[in-house]
């Protein structure tokens, strides 16, 4: 039993394999962190689906290198996503920037949400609007009489 | 109960929504893997690099602002796509006179020179990006990848994969007269 919860504790201890080559991270564990954050943000090239931190394609070794190589510049994040922008387009990020040409990705499933739940709401108030009035009860109809004084 | 009847109906409309969807994605040709290229229409990016042959002078950004349309190919000896691609740029060389300018991207200098040797050199300049960090600059994916560069330095078109016989007849040789505006083509990476 003892022997189980070690090696469920050790499990839980591994951290998902990356790409990233011992050889590659900077010494500097501050700038190292920013560069990991950026590597998960930036899309493989040549691999759709992957970051550049989880692919050991050649392309997102060079990548990772050159975000390095920004960060140990001075760049900022957003200067070191913007190197990567002018050179790949807005395909280089795996979140899609908020602009025109992305509206509909951004907005689509809220609008389309919003326009169903408007419509259920509206035909419920119609429903209830057009309901007829049941009729009064005998006793209901006792207190009306007595409140109108007759 | 004309909504009611009309609510059946909405199965069969998101089905032919979707349906129309997809025959639109086969149709036209669309494909959700093609990267684009952001540096059409924008000044060509550096191009610093030393040669790839022995006693030639290193490359430098002078080369792209001629005045004379210029075509740079990014190749390695260990692609097998740039074989393929290969006789179309001895051909533009011999034939149309082009200018084309070879990168040898993360491939040994003297392997990319036998390489050359063995089948023929359609390079006017050539040079060697060992690191691949003018490849990076150039939002080069792999090889191969074309770049055609016109007379004042502006990416004109960007292909990635290799060229074809149909790429050299629409959009090269037009290039090249000086007669094409902005676009992306060729094959998928």
């Amino acid at each position: 039993m003892r022997r189980l919860a070690i090696l469920v504790a050790l499990l839980l201890l591994a951290a998902p394999a990356l790409a990233v080559d011992p050889s590659e991270i900077l010494k500097d564990p501050g700038l190292e962190a920013r560069a990991r954050t950026i590597g998960r943000e930036l899309r493989c090239v040549v691999c759709q689906n992957q970051s550049i931190d989880d692919s050991s394609a050649e392309v997102a070794r060079d990548m990772r290198r050159a975000v390095r190589e920004r960060l140990v510049a001075g760049d900022s994040d957003a200067q070191v996503f913007d190197f990567m922008v002018a050179r790949y387009g807005d395909y280089v990020l795996l979140k899609p920037p908020f602009k025109l040409g992305t509206l509909l990705l951004w907005l689509g499933a809220p609008l389309v949400l919003l326009v169903a739940g408007a419509a259920i709401l509206l035909r419920a108030l119609r429903r209830r609007a057009l309901a007829p009035v049941p009729p009064l009860s005998e006793e209901e109809r006792e207190r009306l009489k007595t409140l109108l004084g007759r | 109960m004309n909504g009611r009847r009309l609510l059946f109906l909405l199965p069969l409309l998101t089905l032919a929504l979707m349906a129309g969807f997809f025959a639109w994605s086969l149709m036209a040709g669309r494909d959700p893997s093609a990267i684009g290229s952001a540096l059409v229409g924008k000044p060509a990016p550096k191009l610093e690099l030393p040669a790839l042959r022995e006693g030639d002078k290193p490359l430098g950004d002078a080369l792209l602002r001629s005045g004379q349309p210029t075509i740079v190919n990014f190749f390695a000896s260990w692609c097998t796509p740039c074989l393929a691609e290969h006789p179309l740029f001895m051909r533009l060389k011999e034939r149309d006179g082009a200018t084309v300018i070879g990168v040898a991207w993360k491939n040994k200098p003297e392997e990319a020179r036998a390489w050359l040797a063995r089948l023929g050199d359609p390079y006017r300049f050539a040079g060697a990006d060992l690191q691949g960090r003018a490849g990076l600059d150039w939002g080069l994916s792999g090889v191969p990848e074309t770049y055609l560069v016109d007379g004042s330095g502006i990416v004109r078109h960007h292909f990635r994969g290799p060229i074809t016989e149909k790429d050299v007849t629409a959009t090269i040789l037009p290039f090249l007269k000086g007669g094409l505006g902005g676009g992306l083509g060729g094959g998928k990476p």
